[in-house]
């Protein structure tokens, strides 16, 4: 019985939406430091083994894929902290909006705004590793599919871990388990893409993989939510 | 304010614990259309725990609640689009201007329009600050801020916890004036202060918790 002139689910979406993207654009570093990070972390491998052409080339999959998925897990922390702290997330659940909803809507502008930008940066590092250019496109595709499932997995272990101070650790020892197959799926098709050959299996692995996070993770998110509210 | 008459919100032999204390303990009692209810106690009694309780985010481990006759775990949204919650945090973000603030919550309910809002910011006496971001407004005046999103919520049940809280002289008078014309309206008030309050036109029922 939500009321007759309430407000329907995809407008209730897309105010959360907007809100999330006006409060990063506000908050910039948020958004910038994981890409910083990213790049960093990616070129320490060079570094920290040898400019080898060659050995560049043969590690570049591997080495973008650990970056991102280090990167993303920065991000996580925030995502429903901040409005755990501040109250706005218990208006959330009093909104008479769906929760699940809600929070599906605040992890696709988390998605957007932590997962696009490491899309955006990924050719650069890639050149940097010597990555031929036919590959790139693939790498993009495969990050934007992963970064997604990163972002809805997450979402599961950033809601489970709101109840518990300083967990971003704890957050890290959750997520990083079940991010596995996305790191596998998605280094396979950059280094199949990078010797010439058909990536489509992993790409679509990675997509039905998407699918099953987007589907599943807002309902244990929102379970979360509600048990951390308490 | 939307269909107020016959509004209750009933609790009926509530008990809640939380960790190994007993905060509620066989708590009842009903508020019905055009009452006010201020509940009283030490710190510590469970005045919060309570308001928290009755919005929904802690589940007594025995007892019944129920709005207009229905208990509220059966109709969850129905019951949420009555209730306008105002906790001992603001729920404003600090980067937003006070009217994006407002805008976004009320817009989450219902549709609302500009002058609705800019009105409604004027009454609680925030209209000058309405495009300064949160960040930068005193304690009272967020205060203020928080309490028009609840002026805008239509919702027929306020609970409030601790709604004085860093207002000033004028601030305490203009707010009683806001819940005494909800509560005069048909609206229920449940709400938590130290000092003595009234509400002008209306009886303000006091509960003790112990």
């Amino acid at each position: 019985m939500s009321a007759p002139l309430g407000t329907g689910l995809m407008r209730a979406a897309w105010l959360v939406f907007e809100r999330d993207v006006r409060l990063a654009l506000r908050r910039w570093e948020q958004v910038s430091h994981p890409v910083v990070f990213f790049a960093m972390v990616a070129t320490l491998f060079p570094l920290a083994l040898s400019p080898e052409p060659a050995l560049l080339r043969s590690i570049a999959p591997g080495v973008v894929w650990v970056a991102a998925l280090l990167s993303s897990l920065l991000a996580l922390d925030a995502l429903f902290r901040a409005d755990l702290e501040d109250g706005t997330l218990e208006q959330l659940l009093l909104s008479g909006q769906p929760l699940g909803w809600l929070l599906l809507s605040k992890t696709l502008a988390h998605w957007l705004l932590s997962g696009l930008p490491l899309v955006v940066t990924a050719p650069l590092i890639a050149v940097t590793f010597a990555v031929p250019a036919k590959a790139v496109g693939t790498l993009m595709t495969a990050l934007f599919l992963g970064s997604g499932v990163l972002s809805f997995l997450g979402a599961v272990g950033a809601a489970l871990t709101l109840g518990s101070r300083r967990s971003s650790v704890l957050l890290s020892l959750l997520v990083l388990p079940l991010a596995m197959p996305v790191l596998i799926f998605g280094a396979r098709a950059t280094d199949l893409a990078m010797h010439g050959q058909a990536a489509n299996g992993p790409l679509l692995l990675l997509t039905a993989l998407l699918i099953l996070s987007l589907t599943l993770s807002p309902l244990a998110a929102s379970a979360a939510v509600r048990i951390s509210l308490e | 304010m939307a269909e107020t008459a016959g509004a209750a919100l009933e609790a009926d032999n509530l008990h809640l614990w939380r960790g190994a204390r007993h905060v509620l303990r066989g708590l009842s009692f009903r508020a019905v259309a055009a009452e006010a209810l201020h509940l009283r106690g030490p710190n510590g009694c469970g005045k919060t725990s309570l308001l928290r309780t009755l919005a929904g985010f802690l589940w007594p481990e025995e007892g019944r609640l129920s709005w207009c006759g229905r208990a509220i775990s059966a109709d969850r949204d129905g019951f949420n689009a009555a209730l306008a919650y105002l906790g001992h945090d603001n729920a404003l973000k600090a980067d937003l201007t006070a009217r994006e603030n407002i805008t976004f919550a009320t817009r989450l309910r219902h549709a609302t329009s500009a002058a609705d809002l800019s009105a409604t910011l004027e009454r609680l006496g925030v209209a000058a600050e309405a495009d300064l971001p949160v960040r930068v407004l005193s304690a009272g005046q967020r205060r203020r801020v928080a309490m028009a999103r609840i002026v805008l919520a239509r919702a027929s049940l306020w609970l409030l916890d601790e709604p004085f809280t860093n207002l000033d002289t004028d601030g305490i008078r203009d707010l009683s004036q806001i819940v005494a014309a909800h509560v005069a309206a048909g609206g229920i008030a449940i709400l938590t202060a130290h000092a003595d309050i009234s509400l002008p036109g209306v009886p303000l029922r006091p509960l003790e918790l112990t």
